[in-house]
């Protein structure tokens, strides 16, 4: 009973210290313009009128497209790459194996701002700055890191004998991987695909120094130019309001898929 | 493919079974370097290069407002770096900010790894909340911290500071930005913990209750000894993110009051100053900072990659 009682208090303590923050930017986005800056924790009075505004604004819109644009295809094609060489880790014996594993763990601690001078350059001579290939890029090459991780501590679990096993009872080498691999392979690949979305959707310093306009220019920049920018007065509410738009896919995520989340982000950084 | 060459092997003759497996092992070869090269191509493709290219241009004077007067400068930008007051400046409170806020981690995510690992009630809802501030935006976070500490909007300013405005003032500044970053990234860290807590095993930890081991002799001398290398990977990978810190201070201050970390002059630099010279200067001096840290990480502390083969665990 006690003991219970302790555990309950320290849970309460930790879902307060994480939701705060959050509650926090939710509660401005719902309130007025004339009692915004009342301090209040809790919106005296409700509104969706910060929603509708930016949804009616060009700079956020065309800044959620491309910001789900992006992540999405560099998840597709960081998840692909980084399951073909995991694949390769995990399972093939080839020379080059250890450089490969050394080559991720160099570039998961690589300051990603050394990057930022040459790569500005370098796009500006090859038409790449302010495109979406332009971001993606570099979103692909910090994903792979997590991405082979967390797929060879995927992969290292699963029972390859059932492969054979398969294969003895008459499966054809196409059908053991579909019916029997696949699915064991599908929980691991998705869980990759989570987290190098929410590290693609994230990032701030690629965003703000290789766009420059708003055909690339992802929502964590957009937000940051509403600040002084014309079309709104006091920014604060719709700041605010689009914050919480770009939050919902990450709390759905966590909601939904926190068991995974987990078991990847401690299989892939610690088991390796 | 190559196991159906090696399904084939028996079918042939004894006589070339020796030559014929090495074939299957120059196979496997050939595949592991096939699916691994497109990974390993964009790796080294977008960092490799960029990187040398930014160690040539480190050496010329190279402004884009003024491109005609580009030349080898040799190391005249280095020097120009290093004698600058506001480097310096930026290089301290990256550092400050990196070791307050790894220690604060270190410790706090102990507590939650614990509290994650243990809890009797409510597992999942406590490890729910914490994945919230990891996957959230940062720069989302920042804001928030932001207007709570803006004087009138924010809760925090009126409940603590009342009659300050703490985000203009380079002391309050900074400990909001140890702090943002504190709320940030404490989860992944007790994630990475709490990783190292499975591995204790449960009969030892009996075993020294047993024995009239107090809570605090089974903490120090059972479990983190065992836990030492999750400590130390999570340690190193948190160091060298804090010394990466950008957004938190960017949205917080600008870099206000001297409060500029290193990244965040080195894009000043570039974007405000477009000097490439001195910006790709200030890369390749952030660059060897790094490469120094996890040098003496691995060093002094022996820290086993993950991902080695040589295995400090399980």
């Amino acid at each position: 009973m006690g003991a219970k009682f302790r555990w309950g208090v320290l849970d309460a303590v930790v879902v307060v210290f994480a939701l705060i923050p959050v509650l926090w930017i939710v509660s401005l986005s719902f309130k007025t313009t004339a009692t915004l800056t009342d301090g209040n924790f809790i919106p005296r009075e409700w509104t969706w009128e910060n929603y509708r505004t930016i949804f009616q604004t060009d700079q956020f819109v065309r800044a959620l497209v491309n910001s789900i644009g992006i992540a999405l295809i560099s998840t597709l094609i960081a998840v692909v790459l980084g399951t073909m060489a995991a694949y390769a880790i995990s399972r093939l014996d080839f020379p080059g194996k250890k450089a490969l594993v050394g080559v991720s763990l160099l570039i998961a601690m690589f300051p990603q701002v050394s990057l930022v001078s040459p790569l500005f350059d370098i796009e500006r001579n090859t038409g790449l700055f302010d495109t979406w290939p332009g971001l993606i890029l570099p979103y692909i090459t910090f994903a792979l890191p997590l991405a082979i991780y967390t797929l060879s501590a995927f992969f290292k679990q699963i029972p390859w004998d059932l492969e054979k096993a398969a294969k003895m009872d008459g499966a054809t080498q196409g059908e053991a991987f579909r019916k029997v691999i696949a699915p064991l392979a599908a929980p691991g690949v998705f869980t990759t695909a989570i987290l190098v979305f929410i590290f693609c959707w994230n990032d701030f310093l690629f965003a703000i120094s290789l766009t420059s306009t708003e055909r690339s220019r992802t929502v964590p920049v957009a937000l940051s130019f509403f600040t002084g920018a014309s079309q709104f007065e006091d920014p604060t509410g719709a700041i605010s309001a689009a914050a919480v738009v770009i939050t919902i896919p990450i709390i759905l995520f966590v909601l939904f898929f926190q068991r995974r989340i987990v078991a990847g982000l401690t299989s892939g950084a610690v088991k390796g | 493919m190559s196991v159906q060459e090696k399904v084939r092997i028996p079918a042939r003759r004894s006589p070339r079974t020796k030559a014929v497996l090495s074939e299957g092992k120059r196979q496997e070869r050939r595949l592991g370097w096939l699916l691994c090269a497109p990974a390993a191509i964009v790796m080294v493709a977008v960092t490799a290069y960029p990187i040398i290219y930014s160690v040539w241009l480190s050496l010329q004077r190279y402004d884009l407002k003024f491109p005609d007067q580009k030349e080898f400068v040799g190391l005249a930008n280095y020097a120009t770096v290093l004698s600058n007051g506001y480097w310096w400046s930026a290089f301290g409170v990256t550092a400050l900010i990196t070791v307050i806020s790894v220690t604060a981690e270190l410790v706090l995510g102990m507590g939650l790894a614990l509290i994650m690992h243990k809890t009797v009630v409510g597992r999942g809802l406590v490890r729910t909340s914490a994945l919230i501030p990891y996957g959230i935006v940062t720069v989302v976070a920042a804001f928030s911290w932001r207007y709570a500490w803006t004087p009138g909007t924010g809760y925090l300013a009126n409940l603590v500071t009342p009659d300050g405005a703490p985000l203009t003032e380079r002391a309050g500044a900074l400990a909001i930005i140890v702090l943002a970053e504190i709320w940030k990234t404490t989860p992944f860290m007790a994630l990475l913990l709490m990783a190292g807590l499975a591995l204790v095993p449960d009969d030892l930890l009996k075993a020294a209750s047993m024995d009239g081991a107090s809570w605090w002799q089974r903490f120090t001398k059972v479990m983190l000894p065992v836990m030492k290398p999750a400590v130390l990977v999570a340690l190193l990978f948190r160091t060298l993110d804090a010394f990466r810190v950008f957004d938190n201070i960017y949205v917080l201050t600008a870099g206000a009051n001297e409060t500029s970390s290193v990244s965040m002059i080195a894009y000043n630099n570039l974007m405000k100053g477009l000097n490439l010279g001195i910006g790709s200067t200030m890369s390749v001096l952030i660059f060897l900072t790094v490469a120094i840290i996890a040098f003496i990480f691995v060093k002094l502390f022996g820290t086993a990659a993950p991902g080695s083969d040589d295995g400090t665990r399980r």
